[in-house]
């Protein structure tokens, strides 16, 4: 069956997190974008609504079934409130979810319940590296094996939160492949820089993080002895900026929408005018087609369907292209006022180009 | 829940539609590009024989709910089948899939504005006997996008109860075939008041065999050239009074419900020419990719762009595209089926495939080269047969406008 419904606990999650990105999100990205820094009560309150709880099964603390659709569903309602702020309430799914995915039993019941549990608290992963071609399937920090000891070497960019986190993720390459290992901040070897100043997303605390020669305990390899599949976790960082695309994006649309409305132009509304409403238009369309060719990725990842990796990496990567032309297309309908930080447009262009690259700071 | 598996009977008839399309259209495929205006009787006798026993035909579909086993009633898939269909017919041949024998357009416009009798009356001949064909001409040489211009006139003779029609149509696909092969029919769209602008438009069905109807021109098309597309010249063209569409007593009076009634056929149908564009451009990248791959040149999905050559790029690009434009025109069809309004989404779905199949043939062509350029291979075609999906049935201008009036809250006033 083909079907485009959320189901009712769906739609009950959506309410809730669009009501939290209205009113309370929303309200505060401004200042947050200037001040570079999202209030932790806000943080907090986002955590609560429970939507990596709602996709942790029980037996981990949580109340439901991993599901990617809900979390592309959720992730969009969200980021529209604000992008900065979704990805600091979702930064502990980046230590937590990928574990539920591919880690080994230990590792999942040691390390999930007092997250999905617990209040918010700073966990993050490794994985951008800071050269024009990163690839997280050719990553440049090794590790290595020593006995029972591995190590890990190299540097590390864009870790959300380093400077607070407790246990991170790592991602290092290991016997040709990309693989992830649970490491805690304060080993020896690890050294965290002074906080990136980035194009967009001002608001979410970012570090460069080095390993020099980094020593944890075999185990602490993610699933385990043998390891893990890198492909599901890459997907699901991917459908994870998809889905906070479409909510930037739909943000920038409605946004010029309510503006080329109001607007008086030559004794008419600027939307009145047809290159301004061609423009909108092919705003809308290019949202919903990325929206469902997102919806179908998630959907192929949740059932297992072969070509899920690559639809997944179809929707990043026109998602990417989609964000970036939508609210390049909002601040033009804005025009001047467009430029101003005033008003949220150029600030959701700003935040629009990260998309190709993102991909590692937020998963679902 | 939000789910992407095709249902069964889609899946059954996708297969053996590929084999119609394989079989029946590509191995002549080129044979009627170049003999224009030749008619492809085979696929069309096959096609008329094949669709008598399921009950298909027009474009819109003409199902009763289903029971299952259970007695439980079975998803509505009338228009997503359709979809399915056309867009498999459409990776065949377009051109080719536009002669489909059955009630076309016409018949569609029969059904989103006749009455029970009239359905009855005017669409049995499409599921009997010989293949029968059937058109909409609404289109004058003055009057394209602009449909409230046409001056075709529809004068009643009270005595002899018959409508009188004048005027002249340019464009009508299959006005040809409707007119001269078979025992089919024509939805001509005249004034019966031409200061009245749109509330003076109505359809009239005009059968083959109307006295005062005659093909006049066939088009030479860049093309699609397998399908006719036709002018008709109706110098009192007499057909019964019945032969309006509608209910007799609103018909006379200043309305725009006849109007209306073209437009919610078109919501329903803007989907399915989407799925047309969708088939065509899927045909191109699966054998640009083919053709890439026999050269060594495979795509390495999952890299970073930065890493991409120029032709991997263009190709996902291409996918991105072609699968949205897709995905776009099954929600679409989605909706009608569940009895959801969807000027929106079918209008979009218009918009982008349209898009869609322009740039991919484009590119495609542009990525092989001499080859691409060349008759040998059918890329060229596609490439001449995609630009009418953007062009018939509403460009994608007309398509963006009516997009943007949804999204702005504007009437056809606020925004012209």
């Amino acid at each position: 069956m083909y079907s485009f419904e959320p189901t009712e606990e769906q739609k009950m999650l959506i309410d809730t997190v669009a009501r939290f990105a209205h009113s309370n999100l929303r309200p505060a990205s401004h200042d947050a974008d200037e001040e570079g820094q999202v209030p932790l009560n806000l943080i907090k309150k986002g955590w609560e609504l429970g939507v990596l709880q709602a996709s942790t099964p029980e037996a981990y603390g949580g109340f439901g079934e991993h599901s990617t659709v809900t979390g592309v569903l959720a992730a969009e309602e969200m980021a529209w409130g604000d992008l900065a702020g979704t990805l600091a309430v979702m930064a502990p799914g980046l230590f937590a979810v990928p574990i539920l995915l591919v880690g080994s039993e230990e590792q999942k019941s040691e390390h999930l319940p007092p997250i999905v549990e617990g209040d918010w608290s700073p966990y993050s992963a490794a994985i951008i590296e800071q050269h024009y071609d990163y690839d997280p399937n050719e990553l440049r920090t090794t590790a290595k094996l020593d006995g029972e000891t591995i190590i890990i070497t190299g540097e590390k960019s864009y870790v959300p939160f380093a400077n607070e986190t407790k246990t991170m993720l790592v991602f290092a390459l290991f016997n040709g492949q990309s693989q992830g290992f649970i490491v805690p901040s304060k080993l020896t070897g690890i050294n965290i820089g002074e906080r990136q100043k980035l194009l967009g997303i001002n608001a979410l605390p970012v570090f460069p993080v080095k390993f020099d020669n980094v020593r944890i305990p075999s185990g602490n390899r993610l699933g385990g002895a043998n390891g893990h599949d890198f492909s599901p976790i890459l997907a699901s960082y991917w459908l994870a900026t998809a889905a906070m695309a479409l909510g930037v994006s739909r943000a920038a649309l409605e946004y010029a929408i309510e503006y080329a409305k109001d607007r008086d132009v030559f004794g008419m509304k600027v939307a009145q005018k047809q290159s301004i409403a061609f423009m909108l238009a092919e705003m809308a369309t290019e949202i919903e087609a990325i929206r469902v060719l997102t919806w179908e990725a998630a959907w192929m990842l949740d059932t297992g369907k072969e070509d899920a990796y690559k639809e997944a990496y179809l929707a990043h990567t026109g998602a990417a292209d989609m964000a970036m032309m939508v609210t390049d297309r909002a601040v033009q309908i804005l025009g001047g006022h467009g430029y101003i930080r005033e008003h949220p447009v150029e600030k959701w262009m700003r935040e629009a180009r990260s998309f190709a690259m993102l991909s590692g700071t937020a998963i679902i | 829940m939000i789910e992407f598996e095709a249902p069964k009977p889609i899946s059954q008839q996708s297969f053996v539609l590929k084999t119609v399309a394989e079989n029946m259209m590509r191995p002549v495929s080129r044979y009627f590009d170049e003999h224009e205006h030749e008619i492809p009787w085979d696929y069309i006798n096959f096609m008329h024989m094949a669709m008598k026993a399921t009950g298909a035909g027009s474009l819109a579909p003409r199902e009763a709910p289903k029971k299952d086993a259970e007695g439980k009633e079975r998803p509505h898939i009338g228009y997503q089948m359709l979809a399915f269909m056309l867009e498999m017919l459409s990776w065949g041949d377009v051109g080719i899939y536009l002669c489909t024998p059955g009630g076309g357009l016409g018949a569609a416009a029969v059904q989103a504005s006749g009455t029970p009798e009239q359905n009855a009356k005017f669409l049995a001949r499409f599921g009997e006997g010989k293949p029968a064909f059937g058109a909409m001409a609404m289109t004058e040489s003055q009057a394209g996008s602009d449909t409230s211009a046409i001056r075709t006139t529809a004068v009643l003779d009270k005595e002899k109860n018959q409508w009188i029609l004048n005027g002249e149509k340019i464009f009508v696909t299959g006005g040809q075939k409707s007119l001269e092969e078979g025992n089919g029919l024509v939805v001509v769209w005249a004034t019966i008041d031409p200061s009245a602008g749109r509330a003076g438009m109505r359809p009239f069905v005009v059968e083959a065999g109307s006295p005062g109807i005659k093909v006049s021109k066939l088009e030479h098309k860049m093309g699609i050239r397998a399908s006719d597309t036709a002018s008709l010249v109706l110098q009192d063209c007499r057909v019964p009074f019945d032969n309006i569409l509608g209910i007799p007593e609103v018909i006379q009076e200043k309305t725009t419900t006849g109007f209306k009634g073209a437009m919610a056929t078109f919501d329903a149908t803007r989907p399915l020419i989407g799925a047309t564009a969708v088939g065509v451009a899927r045909a191109t990248l699966e054998l640009l990719k083919e053709l890439l791959a026999q050269q060594g040149v495979t795509i390495r999905y999952g890299l970073p762009r930065q890493k991409l050559t120029s032709i991997e790029r263009d190709i996902i690009d291409m996918e991105v595209m072609l699968r949205s434009a897709w995905l776009l025109v099954i929600k679409a069809v989605w909706m009608a089926d569940n009895r959801k309004s969807n000027p929106l989404e079918a209008s979009m779905s218009k918009v982008r495939g349209g898009d869609v199949v322009t740039k991919i043939t484009q590119r495609a062509v542009e990525i092989m080269g001499p080859l691409g350029y060349s008759q040998e291979l059918l890329l060229e075609k596609w490439f001449r047969d995609a630009k009418i999906s953007d062009i018939y049935e509403g460009t994608g201008q007309i398509n963006r406008l009516i997009v943007a009036r949804n999204i702005l809250g504007y009437s056809g006033r606020d925004l012209r």
